[in-house]
């Protein structure tokens, strides 16, 4: 019960940080996006070359720096992997491909949501019936493998990038690019923009929040725990921009959004497909990379290389809509998933009864 | 005689649904499962008091021992 009201807490203050750090300069309802923010970085590090989507954002960096201590100071820091490892980085990098053609993460579909934008709901619905095609291979047995422990230096590696990156962001040498226009220019003051991060770390790796855990449980085990965590994210993000004269609620208009149903839908169950696939939402891989779970890191160098692509080769979103680019990479990705899902459902049975 | 159910290395949710699919075999008595992760340890044990079995937890080198009995 305890647990339940601390994820409850945890949510709402996510809530509130969301509509706090849009108020104050990040793109709007764009508070924190998982998806978007890696993108930003991917462009910061020059890995694409889209100007306006350029930045290396504090709120990733604090989210693992956050975790990271977290794990650290309550010994859930522990070393592991080894689990399909190349599999679950082409899974990152299609994952994010679908969620940068709906332009978010899960959380920012409940933060768009919240503000009225139903071109999310749509978003969601894809999500979801991603998420129960994903639960169909889980229930036939579909799995990646079991990771092994470790070498502790293993652990180490990814939040001692992102500490890297936190040191780029601060010196900001000329190679590190920084957006002058569009959605990378805008953020709320760094200080803040990373102590928000650090929260959201530090309380996200408390309560293992997982907003594709949430949906996937419930179908799967009538399990609601995560899904007050995501109520609580709609509710509060929700009174916060009816307060704040954010809420507008239609299709046509909405920021940083297109209303091309279709490929909302698509992108979003591509992303939900997939994401079942590698155990959790971007914000989980993001987290339990920094506690230690290396396969959690190749999967956020996916999402990385996923972004860069998406936008070195036009298949990304945006307010115009979705280039046909962007469409024939979604229909290739869900192709490309649902042959990982096969393969490993039911290729594995095969190869374990023959081993008997 | 119990079903043991090694979910070391497993990412989420197959420890759930691994414990889960034996418990809906048996029906009742008494399952040991080896988990080696405070999320799996979690999420097992949530399951399994949802589903009215009682849990004991004990600690084995650097895996955690569930075990489950109705």
């Amino acid at each position: 019960m305890n647990n339940k009201i601390f994820v409850v807490i945890t949510g709402a203050l996510i809530g509130v940080l969301a509509v706090l750090l849009a108020k104050l300069g990040n793109p709007p309802n764009m508070g924190v996006c998982i998806a978007c923010f890696l993108r930003d970085i991917s462009g910061a590090l020059g890995l694409h070359q889209n100007n306006q989507v350029q930045y290396l954002r504090p709120e990733i960096l604090g989210m693992v720096i956050g975790a990271f201590a977290a794990a650290v100071v309550t010994k859930d820091f522990r070393v592991w992997g080894g689990s399909s490892a190349f599999t679950r980085f082409i899974l990152g990098f299609l994952v994010m491909i679908g969620l940068l053609v709906f332009l978010g993460c899960p959380l920012r579909m409940i933060l768009r949501l919240s503000a009225g934008d139903l071109n999310a709901l749509v978003g969601l619905l894809g999500l979801v019936a991603g998420i129960f095609v994903g639960t169909i291979f889980l229930r036939k047995g579909f799995t990646l493998g079991q990771a092994v422990i470790q070498n502790k230096s293993n652990g180490y590696i990814f939040p001692a990038v992102f500490l890297a990156f936190l040191a780029l962001l601060l010196a900001a040498p000329a190679f590190i690019f920084f957006s002058q226009q569009g959605p990378g220019s805008m953020h709320a003051p760094l200080a803040i923009s990373l102590g928000a991060g650090i929260v959201v770390g530090v309380l996200a790796q408390r309560t293992r929040l997982c907003l594709i855990g949430g949906i996937r449980d419930l179908i799967l085990f009538r399990e609601c725990y995560m899904i007050y965590g995501f109520l609580a994210i709609f509710i509060v993000a929700l009174a916060g921009n009816l307060i704040l004269g954010k809420f507008n609620l239609g299709f046509a208009g909405q920021p940083i959004a297109h209303s091309d149903g279709v490929w909302n839908f698509l992108g979003m169950m591509l992303g939900g497909f997939g994401s079942v696939l590698l155990g959790g939402c971007p914000l989980r891989q993001l987290i339990t990379a920094s506690e230690g779970n290396t396969d959690s890191a190749v999967t956020v160098a996916g999402y990385l290389t996923g972004a860069a692509f998406a936008h070195n080769f036009g298949l990304a979103g945006s307010a115009k809509g979705v280039p046909v680019a962007g469409h024939n990479a979604v229909i290739i990705g869900l192709i490309v998933v649902a042959c990982i899902a096969l393969l490993n459902t039911y290729y594995n049975v095969k190869a374990r009864t023959s081993s008997r | 005689m119990s079903e043991i159910v090694d979910a070391r290395g497993l990412a989420c949710p197959e420890p759930v649904l691994r414990v889960k699919n034996v418990m809906d075999k048996i029906g009742c008595g008494e399952i040991k499962v080896l988990v080696n992760t405070v999320t799996a340890k979690e999420n097992v044990s949530r399951m399994a008091k949802n589903q009215k079995w009682s849990v004991d937890i004990s600690e084995e080198g650097d895996d955690w021992l569930i075990t489950l009995n109705r």
